[in-house]
């Protein structure tokens, strides 16, 4: 064998390392945290990496899970050897095929990151709720704990469904292990080929269908033959758990790695066990091994690996005969079952070992069952030891819960936070970082460096922030002599890197950082200058536990560097020089191999400039002289200000402040339910400038308000007289428009929540006439402006919003005196989307109600800590929620029946209520137009005096009408989601809920990828565009979705972006809800995964359009009902060669940079598309219908 | 009729070479250009920003955003190798060299020294013939003396020729004090011939946004005199070689640059708005005009209306703008 070959990789990685080598089709589609593997062999396909066999295997995205599924069970079925990864939802959509692929006895392994299904919520991390789900379907369930098992327990999973015929389903837990980084030992492709034997290959293949040998599968049976024919397959499952401990044994002999269907650790004779799977598995056996060897407590685990089939034998084997009580752990909630499924397993195994009349234990053990780590909560020794000391207790606790704190049923065990098994020999490091500095890559290079290049084991763990733009990242590093078994964060440092200056104003850093730790800061402040700086509780903290402190300026070292604001190579080499894993010669010398080894493909500038920086850090770090006493005159302020409601002080805060898991059941919603406009409260100070507003240059036409993605620069038109009692630098000036005589006008930005992107300096048209260089915005940093414009901000809010009664919506330039009740969102900097999603809640908010697909925008407008859907003066605003990803649409349309029939009931109940109501009254309320704002006032109004006169009503009939009255007022339904969603999975909903004809409005925002799940090509990529799952470019055209929308007639349709004409986008928004019927806007929205300046993004529409990439138009089902032409074609013949588009964005360029033949290929394809497709446009909107109403 | 010529020591067919446009952009127009004739052709300029900025935009780009956010870690598929638009022009050459028997002329843009005239060894070593250095620098600080000017200049262009062994042109501006002086000062630093003149495209105003934008208008006719008059002076005064470009659309345009002195002529907005297959009746042309002025080569009309030949050297100075001023009539 040749010599044993050790990596650095994820548990993803793992996986795809395995599944690539052993499979020839590939059917994939993201879903966090599962995307990395389809992502991986994608990638590698498109590089023409191969199979054991010699063969690139056939990497295909579909549109769903489900879809994914239908192409596995037809390739299985057509013979290939197949594959294919998902998690959470994603699993669930392919059960009903799971359930064919394993009645047909068909071998494949589904590889899955388990992650929490969303119930009151949805949650991206890891349970096994996914796989428990799924566990009827007849797939063997092979669950591994770290990543060495993943990529082991793969392989035995391949090679025993093969031999077993029973599909398996591998599961792993979702980030805990699909992203942690370990070095672990590869396994060889000539192991892999001897544990797939070519024989079991040829038999697969024997089976498939095939016209040279036909029979048929899938035949439907009925009630005399179905049941009889369904017990076939019992034969499979008993023999099942012998042939996959034959791999297990087989792979033992091959690698030297022996696992067992249940692996037993702990004491001889042990009389407390815990059984348990996957990740916990790792932190149990590591406890169990502490206690045992420390205390000699008679503690033992079973790590189950094989849970289904479920092997009484083999589980009964590993045992100890001494056992006294076993508590269960279920990573998964069943609610309303005796207990969840690894219990219930794990207590009729037991009864029907004693039903059997074997004497192995003395007596009926105790057995409890117990739920953890849901959705990736933290599962760490002091929990599993809680779980222990429950079984000594004479009636240990049942059913309970561990690692939360159940105040209101009682179940959660109580347990010691501070009790640590971790050894002194390893170095455990945490950083704390920007997203965009760079940190976590520097981390993952650090973990490479030592783990690949050293004898010593690394482990790399990532935790990131809930928001998209300014985000804190830790990074959770270990390193020791022994591989590190750790799956949980690091909560005893012995170092830790603060990478951003302003992160010790704003978290508790040195929490855990241990007595005699170091804490490196990068600051621009040397000696006693840093020492003030430091608020109160980290002064404490550093005399208290005796902390040595280093810092440097790493702005400073980066920009000299050429770096920018990039530090992450400078922090590294600090990390390497202060931490001592390595001599620090060898150290340097290791960053900058690998610097060579990350940078090289990407340029030697690259290369040179990093190994620049990591030469001038050296000379720019220090140790900081401790001063010995407090000086510190602030600190660390809490995470939301005292005027905040109660829920956001209570719940919302402790989460912005890093303590939710201390949040207790009692504080919760039971049904998800959760308030809106709170982010207001959540003050982020993430931008390093703001834009400053001259009132003297400013021409008021709106445009910084309608494209700021976060609502953060507002208008307002108002008496003079509110200017009493203004701050001092509060602005103000003359309103322009001729209907606003005599009033003033002010923009205001609100400092704290800004992000600083730049797009309203960006779109700004007016400039300083004497210096053209300034405009009527300018950005200036954020710091020295933060106070006083906090006050001017909170001034302005005092101000009354101009009465929308009174706003000419059909221009911008007063249209955005409307609220925004879409603000501060945790959205990117700069994003393309949200400006259309404010402008909606700007339009319709106060009787909007949304539905949102899964997506970016379901996580910037829904994901904790704070919600940024708002209400306005009178407390209305949308109602939001998100149901899943695929059935948003049909979510949405239920929204309208369900108001369309209150509405009938609510009218039928007026009309019998007539007499009493009043007739006028009545006829008004339900014949009013409601087309305008003052008419939506008006029947408010109506509904108002309505509700008065029914207080006096005694009737029944008037106690219901008063709870649906408000239904008599129109309701505006929003169905928003993105490409992923409208093109693909959503596509066969989307299209039947615009065909039914009944009044909603969709949104697509249209970022021609899966942007929030990294990037993946949608049938709504362009031709030529690189995305992943589309690594060697994207070869078809984007699908025309407007296209096939107008194909039925009686669809509103248009298609906007904002950036290149922002009134067309109002006027389509209008005309969009207007409209009775459905509608459906397809938006262009510039994305960071498109690779642009996202300072800049605006002149990206302006190009799309000019070339004609984006084609703008309206297709008005009410024209046809005037004779005219309903197609209205808004966009110019294109003027600009496409090249100059695609040569603009990264995501055309990197195809140019890396197979210019094919990007010229395609470059000259979407030319002549372009082209032919604004002439089909042209012809069509010129057409003159004579068939017209 | 003996058309060929010698520039710098490469021996062309004829006088008429296609300089830096997209039709030398990549092979296909290359090839087509040599079947029209074309006696040599220059590559378009690789530029001094791309040398540096290109993988810093590419790494900027693809870095940007990632790792903030759990499901969008990264938003791009890692390539196993980057083709950077240098290393393309490096495949251009080598591609050419292999297809066409025209020589093969680089061209490298850049205002300032530094390690990106490095790059011209590349050059060299992917096969190219001969290398055209495109010095575009527009001074704006007061503070900097013509003299400083001057020597940024001829840093750039030893540098250069302190890396490569194949002949070297510099494309120059107009604008210098004594421009034979300083033609003679890039003679020194080891260029081979001089490329008159670079083509500064002025910058125009955006009336309705108030803003700069670039423009670009081909050239006609009229923009000829002034390497005209340049190469009649330097000719012979300075021992290089002489590209006339700028405003070249006619055998006659051809044929007046030829005599003052230029040993070729470069191409470009005539190609653009004819078609490469100009060349043909261009090159008719001009053994029309020597048949019927009875010149037998090309060799033997280069420099015949140079200053240093023509019978009255002072038309190329101040006599000329006196008359030329006297002479117009309204």
């Amino acid at each position: 064998m040749e010599k044993r070959k050790f990596a650095v990789m994820d548990g993803n990685e793992a996986a795809a390392y395995v599944a690539f080598r052993v499979n020839e089709v590939i059917a994939i589609y993201p879903i966090t945290p599962s995307s990395n593997m389809g992502e991986w062999c994608d990638e590698w396909a498109a590089k023409g990496y191969k199979n054991i066999w010699g063969v690139t295997p056939t990497v295909v995205e579909m549109q769903s899970e489900a879809g994914a599924a239908g192409a596995v069970h037809g390739a299985l079925q057509a013979g290939a050897l197949t594959t294919t990864f998902t998690a959470s939802q994603g699993l669930l959509l392919k059960i009903p095929n799971m359930f064919k692929i394993a009645g047909e006895l068909t071998p494949t392994v589904f590889n899955i990151s388990a992650r929490t299904v969303a119930t009151h919520a949805l949650s991206i991390f890891g349970d096994h709720s996914d796989v428990m789900a799924a566990r009827t379907t007849g797939f063997a369930m092979m669950a591994s704990g770290s990543v060495q098992e993943v990529m082991d327990l793969g392989l035995i999973s391949y090679a025993s469904s093969l031999k077993s015929r029973i599909p398996v389903i591998h599961f792993f837990d979702g980030f805990r292990t699909s992203h942690e980084e370990n070095k672990i030992e590869v396994v060889p492709d000539e192991i892999m080929r001897e544990m797939i034997p070519d024989e079991l290959v040829k038999e697969h293949r024997n089976r498939a269908l095939n016209p040279e040998r036909p029979v048929i599968r899938g035949t439907a049976q009925n009630p005399d033959v179905f049941f009889q024919n369904r017990e076939t397959v019992n034969r499979f499952y008993l023999a099942c758990p012998d042939v996959v401990q034959e791999q297990m044994n087989k792979f033992a002999a091959l690698t030297g790695r022996q696992y067992h269907l249940f692996d037993y650790y702990g004491h001889p004779e042990a009389e407390r066990v815990v059984v348990i799977m996957a990740s916990g598995g790792e932190t149990a056996e590591e406890t169990v091994k502490y206690l045992v060897s420390n205390y000699d407590e008679k503690v033992g685990v079973v790590r189950v690996r094989l849970f289904r089939p479920f092997s009484i034998k083999h589980f009964i084997e590993v045992l100890p005969s001494t056992v006294k009580a076993i508590a269960v752990l279920d990573r998964t909630k069943e609610p309303g079952a005796v207990g969840e499924p690894l219990y219930q397993d794990v207590v009729s195994a037991i009864y029907e070992h004693f039903r059997n009349g074997s004497v192995k234990f003395k007596q009926f053990p105790e057995i409890v069952g117990g739920r953890y780590g849901l959705s990736s909560k933290e599962f760490t020794p002091a929990m599993v030891k809680a779980v222990l000391d429950n079984l000594k207790l004479e009636k240990p606790k049942n059913h309970f819960t561990v690692g939360i704190i159940d105040d209101v049923t009682f179940t959660s065990l109580e347990y010691d936070p501070n009790f640590s098994i971790e050894s002194d020999k390893v170095v455990r490091a945490m950083f704390f970082g920007l997203g965009s500095d760079g940190t976590v890559g520097a981390n993952k290079n650090s973990v490479k460096i030592i783990g690949e290049h050293t004898n010593l084991y690394a482990q790399g763990y990532y935790v990131y922030d809930s928001k998209k733009a300014g985000t804190l990242t830790v990074s959770h590093l270990r390193f020791g002599p022994q591989p590190i078994r750790a799956p949980y964060l690091i909560s005893q440092a012995n170092f830790v890197a603060c990478h951003q200056t302003v992160f010790i104003e704003k978290y508790h850093l040195l929490d855990t950082l241990i007595k005699g730790g170091t804490f490196l800061i990068n600051a621009p402040f040397e000696g006693e200058e840093l020492w003030n700086f430091f608020p109160k509780s980290v002064q404490e903290q550093i005399l208290e536990k005796n902390i040595r402190v280093f810092y440097i300026d790493a702005q400073k070292v980066a920009e000299s560097s050429g770096m920018g604001r990039r530090i992450n190579t400078v922090m590294q080499t600090c990390f390497f020089a202060i931490s001592g894993i390595l001599p620090k010669d060898d150290a340097i010398q290791a960053i900058k191999d690998s610097i060579v080894r990350t940078y090289g493909k990407k340029g030697e500038e690259i290369v040179r400039m990093n190994i620049q920086a990591v030469e001038n850090t050296l000379d720019n770090l220090k140790e900081l002289q401790v001063p010995q006493r407090i000086t510190a005159t602030y600190d660390i302020r809490p995470p939301v200000p005292d005027y905040a409601p109660e829920f956001v002080k209570k719940v919302e805060g402790p989460i912005i402040a890093g303590r939710g898991d201390w949040l207790p059941v009692s504080v919760f919603p039971v049904d998800g339910t959760w308030p809106t406009a709170t982010t207001q409260y959540e003050k982020r100070n993430i931008a390093l400038e703001i834009p400053v507003w001259d009132e003297n240059i400013c021409i008021q036409c709106g445009k910084c308000a309608f494209v700021c993605p976060h609502a953060t620069i507002r208008i307002k038109v108002y008496e003079p007289k509110y200017l009493e009692n203004a701050p001092m630098t509060f602005k103000s000036t003359n309103a322009r428009d001729k209907e606003f005589a005599g009033l003033k006008y002010t923009i205001q930005v609100a400092p704290e929540d800004c992000t600083g992107c730049g797009v309203c300096v960006e779109v700004c048209p007016a400039k300083d006439k004497t210096n053209p260089r300034r405009k009527a915005l300018n950005m200036e940093p954020q710091l020295p402006l933060r106070q006083q414009e906090a006050e001017n901000w909170d001034f302005f809010l005092r101000i009354p919003d101009f009465e929308r009664t009174k706003i000419k919506v059909s221009s911008i330039r007063q249209q955005q005196l409307q609220r925004p009740l879409f603000e501060f969102s945790g959205a990117c900097a700069g994003c393309g989307e949200t400006p259309y999603v404010k402008l909606l809640s700007q339009l319709f908010g106060d009787r909007a109600i949304i539905a949102n697909a899964t997506g970016c925008s379901s996580i910037y407008g829904g994901n904790l800590p704070t919600t940024p859907w708002a209400k306005d003066e009178n407390g209305r605003g949308p109602a939001w929620s998100n149901s899943l990803f695929e059935d948003n649409a049909e979510f949405g349309f239920g929204f309208r029946l369900a108001i369309d029939k209150q509405k009938e009931i609510a009218i039928n109940l007026l009309k019998s209520l007539a007499p009493q109501i009043g007739e006028q009254l009545v006829e008004e309320l339900i014949n009013a137009p409601q087309k305008t704002e003052a008419d939506i006032y008006e029947q408010r109004e109506r509904v108002r005096v309505l509700q008065q006169k029914l207080k006096d009503i005694q009737t029944p009939e008037a106690r219901k009408l008063e709870t649906i009255a408000d239904y008599l007022v129109k309701k505006s339904v929003w169905i928003v989601g993105g490409d992923g969603w409208a093109y693909d999975i959503g596509y066969g909903g989307l299209d039947h809920v615009i065909a039914m004809g009944k009044d909603v409005n969709l949104l697509v925002l249209d970022t021609e990828v899966y942007s929030n799940t990294g990037g993946q090509a949608s049938k709504s990529t362009p031709i030529g565009a690189v995305a992943k799952f589309a690594a060697n470019g994207r070869p078809a055209f984007k699908k025309d979705l407007g296209w096939m929308a107008m194909s039925y007639g009686n669809v509103y349709v248009a298609t906007v972006a904002f950036g290149a004409k922002d009134e067309h986008t109002l006027k389509a928004f209008l005309e969009a809800e207007a409209y009775e019927g459905p509608s459906i806007i397809i938006a262009y929205s510039h994305c960071i995964a498109h690779g642009i300046d996202m300072s800049a993004p605006l002149k990206q529409h302006k190009l799309a359009v000019d070339t004609g990439q984006w084609i703008l138009y309206r297709y008005n089902p009410e024209l046809s009902k005037e004779g005219k032409n309903p197609l209205i074609l808004d966009s110019k013949e294109p003027s600009v060669p496409i090249s100059q588009y695609m040569t603009s964005e990264i995501r055309f360029r990197m195809l140019a940079q890396s197979k210019p033949e094919l990007a010229k290929f395609l470059q000259e394809q979407a030319q002549l598309h372009v082209k032919r497709r604004y002439e089909m446009f042209k012809h069509l909107s010129e057409l003159k219908l004579n068939s017209n109403e | 009729m003996e058309l060929t010529t010698n520039y710098m020591g490469l021996s062309l067919k004829s006088p008429l070479v296609a300089s830096a446009s997209p039709l030398t952009e990549d092979l296909k127009g290359i090839k087509k250009l040599e079947d029209a004739g074309a006696a040599a052709v220059v590559l378009p300029s690789i530029f001094e920003e791309q040398l540096r900025s290109e993988q810093k935009d590419l790494f900027y780009h693809t870095t940007q955003g990632t790792y903030s956010y759990y499901e969008s870690l990264t938003y791009f598929p890692e390539m196993d190798e980057y083709r950077f638009v240098t290393e393309q022009y490096l495949e251009l050459i080598r591609k050419a060299k292999e297809s066409v028997s025209i020589p093969i002329i680089a061209s490298l843009n850049g205002a300032t020294s530094g390690g990106w005239v490095e790059f011209a060894k590349k050059i060299e070593q992917a096969g190219a013939d001969a290398l055209e250095l495109n010095i575009y620098f527009i001074p704006t600080d007061p503070d900097e003396t013509s003299e400083e000017v001057e020597s940024s200049y001829l840093e750039i262009v030893e540098a250069v020729r302190a890396t490569v062994k194949i002949p070297l042109a510099v494309k120059l501006s107009p604008f210098f004090s004594n421009f034979a002086n300083f033609a003679k000062k890039v003679e020194q630093a080891g260029a081979n011939a001089l490329v008159l003149f670079n083509r500064f495209y002025q910058p125009d105003i955006d009336l309705e946004n108030l803003i700069v934008r670039p423009s670009i208008h081909l050239s006609t006719s009229h923009a000829n005199r002034l390497p005209m008059r340049w190469i009649a002076i330097l000719k012979n005064k300075v021992n290089l070689d002489f590209a006339a470009t700028s405003g070249i659309h006619t055998s006659d345009d051809v044929i007046k640059m030829l005599l003052v002195g230029a040993n070729v002529t470069m191409l470009c907005s005539a190609l653009l708005k004819n078609g490469v297959y100009y060349l043909l009746q261009l090159e008719r042309e001009i053994v029309e005009w020597m048949q019927e002025h009875q010149y037998d080569s090309v060799k033997q009309m280069i420099g015949v209306m140079s200053q240093e030949k023509t019978p009255n050297p002072s038309e190329y100075e101040r006599v000329q703008y006196i008359k030329a001023i006297s002479s117009y009539k309204i």
